[in-house]
């Protein structure tokens, strides 16, 4: 009984050991951010660096709350999130399906696979200005933008997944005359459903990208944009403005798609 | 009448830089209800002839024909037991045992009860909505024999099926395994490693030389052996006096190999 409690009693030091530590970290972090922020404001007004282009945290702060109230925020940050999303996703399923057409041929994988491996090397965002032109300047071509630069990567690393599968598992269903439709469905999509979820993540980074670069290019709204404009008439509160709301909106995607990873993972 | 016919069996795995032989010219007839053992040493393309038995590898080579039949028509006849379990692990066990059904679109309440009632037959009905990483490799062997026979196939291949497990629960479920051959008139192939245990199964035992793998001698399990459940056959005379033969047999073809 008495070892009992003293192993109950040394569990409860290690978990209080544990948060300390985690306590002391977050502190670290807060630490470095408001270390940041407040040498970047004094950088700013003491002239070290040059608050024409630098800006400051508190005209950024100023510019963020203007923004806010008056809607514009909204609005810009409404156009680049929908057209992120939807870059995303259909960069990520089409990435996805084309994977399966190529797991359900063997045939067409090989016939296309130099193509592949060049599209993949491409600089996607080179595409850009072929794909405005094709599409015009709008929507279509900045959530193609979104999608192009994810879905070959996916397509190949989904694909590989799907081709890793022990081909006992297919011999296990084979032997009760299973159709390629059912070996997919019971065998091959649940054992690749790990990788596939991991492109998840990497995708709605490169989503981000591939968006961005598209408005610089032609849009009249938007986030990038934003950017631009305030590259253009030199308005650099505009840029660093923007560029934090960006940082800020991307890592939350990032996250959301990180618990929906966790929360998918421990489904299967 | 034979249930089952290979003729002339050859088979290559090609690859980009090589090729093995497996297989070269077998030919065999199985009876219905018999029980065949193949005994050979490791490699010797026991797993191999399986598969072609079974339709799922095309031999290079030969034709195999279930009921006059081309094999691969007529795989709903067929259960074949693979030398691992190869469970799936993102299914409970129950649905593990179900998989056949589901793919053959026969998956009722009935035969989820069957199910449920041959996993309590092997003792493992405590584990019906586990998950197959939290069993030993002697459950699942049994999980994956209890797949194979939910679909009631007329004919079955099991590659080392009792591999895996200790020899008590061995010896158990020879028994069980035999006696529900017998009693539903199943005809089966065996591969084993195990001479007692293909003497005290079958009714024929085929021993294979390896390189490429052929049928070298066919060995008949005396009929009072035949009679016996595996457990009591294992303890009648007659069983040592083949066991003894079968030995010297795959002494002779190890020596010759390594010669
Ligand atoms: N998929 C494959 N590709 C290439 N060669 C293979 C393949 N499967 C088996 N072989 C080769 O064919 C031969 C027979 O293999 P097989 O698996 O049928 O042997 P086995 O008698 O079942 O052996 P074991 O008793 O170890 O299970 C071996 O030489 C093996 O290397
Ligand atoms: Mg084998």
């Amino acid at each position: 009984m008495n070892q009992h409690l003293s192993d109950k009693a040394l569990f409860d030091q290690h978990k209080k050991r544990l948060k300390a530590e985690h306590r002391s970290t977050r502190y670290w972090q807060l630490l470095i951010f408001i270390l940041f922020f407040t040498l970047w404001e004094i950088a700013s007004r003491l002239h070290w660096i040059d608050p024409l282009i630098f800006s400051s945290p508190t005209k950024v702060g100023q510019s963020l709350i203007k923004n806010i109230s008056s809607g514009d925020l909204w609005f810009h940050l409404r156009v680049t999130v929908l057209e992120t999303f939807a870059g995303f996703l259909l960069g990520t399923f089409g990435g996805i399906l084309i994977a399966f057409m190529l797991w359900n041929s063997r045939k067409l994988y090989h016939v296309l696979d130099p193509y592949l491996v060049v599209l993949n090397a491409l600089p996607k965002v080179a595409l850009g200005p072929i794909i405005i032109v094709a599409l015009g300047p709008g929507y279509g071509s900045i959530i193609t933008m979104g999608a192009i630069i994810s879905i070959i990567v996916t397509c190949l690393v989904v694909y590989s997944a799907f081709r890793e599968v022990d081909a006992n598992y297919l011999k296990v269903l084979q032997s009760f005359g299973a159709t390629k439709w059912q070996l997919f469905k019971e065998a091959v999509f649940p054992a690749s459903l790990p990788a596939i979820i991991s492109t998840f993540k990497v995708n709605v980074g490169l989503s981000w990208v591939g968006v961005i670069v598209g408005e610089f290019l032609v849009a009249s709204k938007g986030l990038g944009y934003l950017i631009v404009y305030g590259f253009q008439v030199f308005n650099f509160t505009l840029v660093l403005y923007s560029l934090i709301v960006i940082a800020f909106i991307a890592a939350l995607m990032y996250q959301a798609v990180d618990k929906l990873e966790k929360w998918l993972l421990k489904k299967i | 009448m034979s249930l089952l016919k290979g003729k002339q069996l050859t088979h290559y795995y090609f690859n980009t830089s090589n090729y093995t032989k497996a297989l070269e010219n077998i030919s065999l007839s199985v009876e219905e209800g018999a029980f065949i053992s193949l005994l050979g040493p490791s490699g010797c393309g026991k797993t191999t002839l399986l598969s072609i038995l079974a339709g799922i590898i095309e031999p290079t080579f030969g034709k195999v024909t279930l009921n006059e039949k081309n094999v691969t028509e007529t795989q709903s006849e067929m259960g074949y037991m693979l030398q691992q379990d190869y469970l799936f692990p993102w299914k409970k066990i129950i649905d593990n045992v179900l998989i056949g059904p589901k793919i053959r679109k026969t998956l009722d309440n009935q035969t989820i009860e069957k199910a449920k009632q041959l996993l309590k037959d092997i003792g493992l009905s405590s584990v019906i909505d586990a998950y197959p990483s939290s069993l030993s490799g002697g459950m699942r062997q049994r999980v994956a024999l209890a797949r194979t026979l939910i679909t009631d196939p007329s004919l079955l291949l099991l590659d080392e099926p009792f591999s895996a497990l200790d020899f008590q629960t061995k010896l158990k479920l020879e028994d069980l395994v035999s006696a529900l051959l017998k009693q539903y008139h199943k005809t089966s192939i065996l591969v084993t490693h195990d001479i007692g245990e293909a003497i005290a199964m079958s009714d024929q035992i085929y021993v294979m030389n390896a390189n490429p793998g052929r049928i070298h001698q066919q060995f008949e399990v005396p009929i009072e052996l035949r009679q016996l459940s595996p457990f009591d056959a294992r303890k009648h005379a007659k069983y040592q006096h083949l066991f003894d033969r079968i030995w010297e047999e795959l002494n002779q073809l190890e020596s010759t190999s390594i010669g």
